[in-house]
């Protein structure tokens, strides 16, 4: 029972983290219409910049992580500019290849300016608390109460204020949405910046649990595909939704079955999930 | 003039054919000699990529699973079984397209983005297979003495050499396959599909059995080119298998140019070699080749092939354009 | 009767996009739609040549059944269909976007294509020579070499009408073919129509323009939200009272009209 109640606490701390980096892949993929592989090496990015505002210029460590979300939307926004706006004409295959180009630059430009090797991000929250006789992980607290704060932001601004409307009204209706002229170009801006943000607060929060390195956004980009998959591309709920069930998937299986097992059972019930309802568990139907 | 151009199509062509037979002759370069076979094993898999992609317009994530899956039966096969080699390609080959064809049952089931994520899944874990099933594919340790082929009849494959013809004799089969299937009506329905699916559809073209076929003959030219690498580098590690092996593959296509018959051999001898000038730059090559992929995908998307196809068109337009004064001619669909 | 829907129709979500609609063409006819915006016109031909399913009805074909044939089978059985807006290939020749259009005629396979089979040498050929047939046929085989995309919209409409042509249909359903075309080159491509029955084509169409529709139909069927309000032939439906209803309450949403 107390193992169990341990790897529950774990499944929902990185639950909240897939949740949150798979709401920056849903939003793009929503409003934008592109499944952007590179978000991993965002992710990655992200880590490496709150690394280095730590380590290097002891920026305390939530400031660095704000500091690194800046950051990140600035990198995003530039990918959008430079890389998807003047293919937002093109085939969906060359939006994919776009992005499996900027994912080769990310990743090979970490390896060449970082070395490959695995660092240990500091975090000031060190040690466990005790509650109700379980010895929880300090940072895994901060993980999951800092996302649930962040999401909180983006579902108030989603919905509260006029920039926040006008993704959610891209997002509903395209051609509604530009028929009363709502830009769409800062809006696509916006959503870039806004998804590598959140990837890099995702990254940040996690990193003093696991390690920083180059590929480590791999494994995840992987993962919030089928998470978005499973929720439905596009839809907000269903990336914290399915971000957290993956996660307890994992989890329990890792610890009750294997860990290969709890590695591969998100892309397993992926191919199920597709197999079966080809457009996600949630879509509205084609 | 469209006599002559396929006339000097055809000459260019032997051409190209006699100094790849020759090049054995003239490099004693062993490792020269590798590099150069490589790069053709890269070019078969990207011709299995360029069928699906280029002339059907899906976008397969699960290529290098594919080339994996040809590449674990040749080394399982002769290395744990003692098989012989031949069979073994041939049953790399079925394995990979049988496999293939009933993947795409459900991955054609998608569409578009949904189609290259599940696809990207499912390469993912074909990965993860090979990688944990250790006490059959030596997991990550590999598998060592993948055997050259026996010999046949009077040809015996004892050094690179032989090797060498044996992996072009196979190359040359693929890109006579690649053309035979361009220059069809199945091909047409390819790439009317890759056009537009309704439109095909319209003119009376099954579109999700086409896919398959595609995606079946994809597989199957992978599944080749695993198999010839097995034998090829003797060793095997689940690496290899990995999602960033098709992106490899799709950068050879790209630059060569999708859905040209001269791309995939192009893109995978250029790059594969451009790789291995800056080789001391190892760390650098992606940084470079990342914004190569986005430029080319932006501005020359049909790759050097297409390129090429556009210089040729205007130089052959340029005395008619003085007459007509707007139009363009067409450019064909498969060169 | 060549094709017939009897209490034809498709729901979208609770909502009857079309609505138990019965109509026939008779064989060597011109039978036209007409409705306003959003009647389901197009619905109706998509539901008709397999591109939806309907939830409720049927349609045959020269008395055979193809309600829930996917829309390639349709194709095979002869009836072969236009879109609204022309989507052609429009980087290649005209000629290269007309051939596939009798691939569906043809039997050889992917042995044939890699063996180089003779099968698949006189499909080839055939297919070329039945395109070449339609665009001479719908008088635009000088065009043949152009690129698509380098030629006028009548061009355009033309060469997907010969696509259609191509697939040796027995009716062919042109959804708005003059749609985007001035008034000199509708007169165009009327006659072509008129061409198309000459040479035993039953043609149906949906259009906007009406003078077009009264100078070609033999019969129309008017839709409204989904539904048959009037069928008959072109005078009658001039003077039908709830045709006219229909329309004027569609007129603030801006008919375009000829």
């Amino acid at each position: 029972m107390e193992l169990f109640l341990q790897q529950l606490i774990n499944g929902i701390a990185l639950g909240s983290v897939y949740g949150l980096a798979a709401l920056g892949l849903t939003l793009v993929f929503g409003v934008l219409r592109i499944p952007n592989l590179a978000h991993g090496a965002l992710y990655m990015v992200g880590a490496y910049v709150t690394y280095f505002a730590l380590v290097s210029y002891g920026i305390p460590y939530i400031a660095a992580i704000g500091l690194s979300a800046v950051v990140l939307a600035v990198v995003g926004i530039t990918i959008e500019r430079l890389v998807f706006h003047p293919l937002r004409n093109a085939p969906h295959t060359h939006h994919l290849i776009a992005a499996v180009g900027v994912l080769f630059f990310l990743e090979s430009g970490a390896q060449v300016l970082w070395g490959s090797e695995f660092r240990q991000m500091p975090s000031p929250f060190v040690g466990t608390v005790e509650v109700l006789g379980l010895n929880i992980g300090l940072q895994r607290l901060v993980v999951i109460f800092a996302s649930i704060a962040v999401m909180a932001a983006l579902y108030l601004f989603l919905k509260k204020t006029v920039p926040g409307q006008t993704i959610e009204a891209i997002e509903q209706d395209r051609t509604g949405a530009s028929l009363v002229g709502i830009d769409a170009n800062r809006v696509s801006m916006m959503t870039f910046g806004i998804s590598a943000a959140l990837a890099a607060v995702a990254a940040s929060l996690v990193a003093p649990i696991n390690l920083v390195f180059p590929t480590m956004g791999e494994a995840l980009n992987l993962k919030v595909f089928a998470i978005i998959i499973l929720g439905g591309l596009g839809s907000i709920p269903g990336a914290i939704v399915g971000g957290f069930l993956l996660a307890l998937a994992e989890v329990f299986s890792s610890t009750y079955i294997s860990n290969a097992f709890g590695q591969a059972i998100g892309f397993v019930f992926l191919l199920v999930v597709l197999a079966v309802r080809p457009t996600g568990l949630f879509s509205k139907g084609v | 003039m469209q006599v002559l151009s396929r006339h000097w199509r055809k000459l260019a062509l032997a051409v190209v054919l006699l100094v790849a037979l020759l090049i054995p002759l003239f490099i004693d370069n062993q490792y020269l000699l590798g590099l150069i076979m490589l790069a053709y094993i890269w070019a078969i898999a990207a011709y299995g990529l360029n069928v699906l992609l280029g002339y059907t317009g899906q976008l397969t994530l699960a290529h290098a699973g594919f080339f994996g899956i040809g590449a674990y039966t040749v080394g399982i096969l002769t290395v744990n079984y003692g098989f012989p080699f031949w069979p073994s390609l041939l049953l790399a080959v079925v394995f990979a397209s049988v496999l293939g064809f009933l993947i795409g049952i459900f991955a054609l089931r998608t569409q578009n983005e949904y189609f290259a994520i599940f696809t990207l899944g499912v390469g993912f874990v074909i990965f993860l297979v090979i990688e944990r099933w250790e006490s059959f594919t030596g997991g990550s340790l590999g598998l060592i003495g993948v055997p050259y082929p026996e010999g046949l009849g009077p040809i015996q494959f004892e050094g690179p050499e032989q090797l060498y013809y044996l992996i072009l004799a196979f190359l040359v089969l693929t890109i006579y396959v690649a053309a035979s299937i361009a220059h069809s009506l199945v091909g047409r329905s390819f790439i009317a599909i890759r056009n537009s699916p309704d439109l095909a559809m319209a003119a009376g073209i099954n579109v999700g059995r086409t896919k398959q076929l595609a995606f079946t003959i994809s597989t199957a030219i992978a599944g080749l080119s695993g198999g010839l690498y097995a034998t090829y580098i003797g060793f095997l590690g689940p690496a290899i298998v990995n999602v960033p092996t098709t992106f490899e593959i799709l950068l050879y296509l790209l630059v060569g140019g999708m859905g040209s018959l001269s791309g995939p051999l192009i893109g995978a001898f250029l790059v594969t070699t451009i790789f291995e000038y800056f080789q001391q730059f190892e760390a650098y090559r992606l940084v470079i080749f990342g914004p190569v992929v986005i430029l080319l995908i932006i501005f020359f998307p049909r790759g050097l092939a297409g390129l090429w196809g556009e210089l040729e068109a205007r130089v052959r337009r340029s005395p008619e354009k003085e007459a007509e004064g707007r139009e363009e001619p067409s450019r064909e669909e498969v060169r | 009767m060549l094709l017939k829907t009897e209490g034809l129709g498709i729901t979208f979500g609770g909502l009857k996009a079309v609505d138990a609609v019965d109509f026939e063409v008779e064989r060597g006819t011109v039978a036209a739609i007409i409705g306003p915006n959003g009647a389901g016109k197009s619905t109706f031909f998509n539901l008709v040549s397999g591109f939806y399913r309907p939830t409720s009805g049927h349609v045959t074909l020269e008395d055979e059944e193809i309600t829930n044939l996917p829309a390639h089978r349709t194709v095979r059985s002869g009836m072969a269909r236009t879109f609204q807006t022309t989507n052609l290939f429009k980087e290649s020749s005209a000629l290269d976007n007309v051939i596939v259009g009798h691939r569906v005629r043809t039997r050889s396979n992917i042995f044939d294509a890699i063996f180089r089979t003779p099968r698949s040498r006189r499909e080839n050929r055939q297919c070329r020579d039945r395109a070449m047939e339609a665009l001479s046929f719908v008088g635009v085989d000088h065009l043949a070499d152009r690129t698509v995309g380098s030629l006028p919209q009548e061009a355009q409409k033309r060469i997907s009408i010969a696509l259609a042509l191509a697939t040796d249909p027995k009716i062919v359903l042109l959804d708005e073919p003059a749609a985007g075309v001035n008034n000199e080159e509708t007169q165009g491509l009327m006659d072509l129509i008129r061409k198309m029955v000459e040479h035993d084509y039953t043609v149906c169409l949906v259009e906007h323009k009406m003078g077009m529709i009264m100078g070609l139909a033999d019969k129309i069927m008017v839709l409204n939200y989904g539904q048959k309000i009037a069928e008959g032939p072109p005078e009658e439906i001039q003077a039908d009272e709830s045709v006219i209803e229909a329309y004027l309450g569609a007129e603030e949403e801006g008919e375009e009209d000829a």
